[in-house]
């Protein structure tokens, strides 16, 4: 952890959490997180809800004091702070936009606390209405805008004070479906234009990956997994990450020592030992198997190599840019495949009920200790 | 289309029931009052002169006169009894609200399971008769009542203290009688209140007490209003608690009203005042009342 009194350089990280716990009572909410967060990320946390990712932000933005641990901001202690001494400022997910105040003024409100000089507050307030778009709504009460316009008008407010971070819960859940994905490509370029650090949280595991740089996956309070969208996907952790980040399939069996590269894993599910090439540093004993559904290759006769499995077709689901089809094993497990419309039209179409062998390549299988 | 013409049918009793309700109960005696405004007083049963009266010729002649009036502005009793109601009114509504604000955010910010109890204890007084809660004050007031014969025998005071008969006591028991008709309105505001602007507040830098008046207070107006509308006005023409606990020297406008009814007997000069009353609740609703609507008719 980065010690106090370090000078402050671009290599050490903004947010330092330091083994950090909150409880509500007698629930925990978030269990001795350490997390450090580095300058000018797009941080996401995730998790289910209850996950203890919203606490989390919460204690960043001081509404939270923690049990135990501490929290840098830059380098400063921030742990006993209020929030309005705490250099970062929250998008809340109602927007929390007042009221009774026009759009000019929630924008100004915040420079108003920080007794800045009228004219510098009205350029300022100009300025972020104008980055927004937002100028022609300046007279405006919140109730007369827009799901999209209060959220650009609550972003506006929070990055006028020109926080070091800036905190956004659940910033796009009251958003519709289709203005979602707009407002993430947005969110993602406001923070390149900005260039201060955003920590954003959400349920939406396809949101965070599409969005973020880097991903903290929280469960029951802990952090159980940081990295890239990538690194999540394609390396997860445990069983719990590779079911968070996409469709898996989980295959558990028992690990055996292998020869050489390859490993085997025992696996009664697959009605055979299933070849792995990644399981260095996990211990023999009670393990996963995970194939995204994407490396499952489909073929009508049984290919030589990898891992050939028989399987019949369950059901395939059309989605336009691709066929989910749905198999089972002989022993009644379910395994999903997806195939590009061009692997469909090489297979020559299948339909429920057909015989054919799954295969995968022993690299695209990743080992998960149990 | 059966369904519908029921629903017209019962909107038009219902709509229908309650303006006869009100041109009964309170336009007709209304106008009576301010009829009888315009007449003299004279001896006799009724004791003032018919408004209407069948003279010489084919039509009737009409008695009225605004003399009840001119002396209402003329008459510094009554002017000062104006005067008086309205300030007394003001400031024992200040104190109440003063009083009820922290109460009623104290309640919206504590748990539910002990909000509705704490509602409880404010609406309680409400279960005995507000005439035998007033009475009872002049018991804790009186020369030799609880507060006085406590001091006088924990050996503080020489002589009882000068507690009953003073405006002290009139705005101690208009505060205590009128106190939840201020707590209740603004507590509802406050209980739906939606707290996170706080805590935006907060991390836009404003300290607890900056975030309350630039958020919490202009966003719980409308029940401080509703709050002063419920107190004031009761309070201007308030006689029980004036005439219980108030001395000779604190005029307001429901006790002149009451003696010139009974002691006087002058029920002209009575009714006007209480048209007159009537204008100046009805006025400073309508002032309040546009005050309300100015945030809204800036938007």
């Amino acid at each position: 952890m980065a010690p106090l009194g370090r000078p402050a350089g671009p290599e050490q990280p903004i947010i330092s959490i330091d083994g950090v716990s909150k409880n509500f009572g007698a629930q925990p909410a978030v269990v001795d997180v350490s997390l450090d967060i580095a300058r000018s990320d797009f941080f996401c946390l995730v998790g289910a809800s209850g996950s203890g990712k919203t606490t989390l932000l919460r204690l960043l933005a001081g509404f939270e004091t923690p049990e135990c641990g501490r929290i840098l901001l830059d380098g400063e202690d921030m742990t006993g702070r209020p929030p309005y001494e705490r250099p970062v400022n929250m998008m809340f997910q109602s927007y929390a936009l007042f009221p009774h105040l026009t759009v000019q003024n929630n924008v100004a409100f915040g420079l108003q606390e920080e007794r800045l000089p009228k004219a510098e507050i009205g350029a300022r307030v100009a300025a972020a209405l104008e980055l927004f778009d937002i100028s022609g709504l300046a007279a405006r009460k919140p109730h007369q805008l827009s799901g999209g316009q209060r959220q650009r008008v609550a972003l506006a407010r929070a990055l006028v004070k020109r926080p070091k971070i800036l905190l956004l819960d659940e910033p796009l859940a009251a958003l519709d479906k289709k203005l979602r994905e707009h407002a993430q490509v947005e969110l993602a370029a406001l923070r390149e234009r900005v260039g201060i650090t955003f920590v954003m949280v959400t349920h939406d595991q396809e949101e965070a990956m599409s969005i973020a740089s880097h991903i903290a996956l929280m469960r029951d309070g802990r952090v159980i997994q940081v990295g890239t969208p990538r690194d999540l996907y394609e390396r997860p952790a445990s069983r719990y990450a590779a079911d968070f980040f996409g469709a898996a399939n989980l295959f558990d069996g028992t690990l055996a020592g292998g020869s050489g590269a390859v490993s085997h894993v025992d696996c009664p599910e697959a009605g055979c030992a299933l070849r792995v090439t990644n399981a260095e540093g996990v211990s023999p004993g009670p393990v996963t198997v995970m194939v995204r559904p994407e490396q499952v290759g489909v073929h009508k006769t049984a290919p030589t190599g990898g891992n050939v499995l028989p399987a019949g077709v369950t059901n395939i689901v059309f989605l336009g840019s691709a066929h989910v089809c749905h198999f089972t094993l002989d022993s009644g497990k379910p395994v999903q495949a997806r195939l590009s419309p061009t692997d469909m039209a090489q297979l020559g179409g299948l339909g429920s009920g057909d015989r054919v062998h799954l295969s995968w390549d022993p690299a695209a299988g990743r080992v998960l200790a149990s | 289309m059966r369904m519908a013409s029921d629903a017209r049918r019962l909107k038009t009793l219902v709509v229908g029931g309650t303006t006869t309700w009100l041109v009964i109960f309170t336009l007709l005696p209304f106008l009576i009052v301010l009829a009888i405004s315009l007449a003299e007083p004279r001896l006799g049963v009724p004791p003032f002169t018919p408004l209407l009266e069948c003279g010489d010729g084919i039509w009737p002649r009409i008695n009225a006169s605004l003399a009840n009036y001119t002396t209402l502005f003329s008459d510094s009793l009554y002017v000062e009894a104006f005067l008086g109601s309205v300030r007394i009114a003001a400031t024992s509504s200040l104190i109440t609200l003063l009083i009820a604000y922290p109460m009623a955010y104290a309640i919206a910010r504590t748990q539910a399971r002990l909000r509705l109890a704490l509602l409880m204890l404010v609406i309680l007084p409400f279960w005995t008769s507000f005439l035998i809660r007033a009475y009872a004050w002049t018991g804790i007031l009186n020369s030799n009542g609880l507060i006085n014969s406590a001091l006088l025998n924990a050996g503080l005071i020489a002589e009882p203290l000068p507690l009953l008969h003073t405006e002290f006591a009139v705005h101690l028991g208009i505060v205590y009688s009128y106190l939840p008709f201020m707590v209740l309105p603004i507590y509802a505001v406050l209980e739906r209140l939606d707290w996170t602007l706080l805590e935006a507040a907060r991390d836009l830098g404003s300290r607890p007490l900056r975030g309350f008046l630039r958020v919490t207070l202009p966003l719980s107006l409308p029940g401080v209003y509703a709050g002063w509308l419920l107190v004031f006005i009761p309070a201007l023409g308030e006689f029980i608690i004036p005439d219980l606990l108030g001395g000779p020297g604190s005029l307001m406008l429901g006790r002149v009203l009451w003696t010139e009814f009974f002691n006087n007997n002058d029920w002209p000069l009575a009714s006007a005042l209480a048209v007159a009353l009537l204008a100046m609740v009805l006025l400073s609703s309508a002032l309040l009342y546009r005050v309300m609507r100015r945030p809204e008719a800036s938007s």
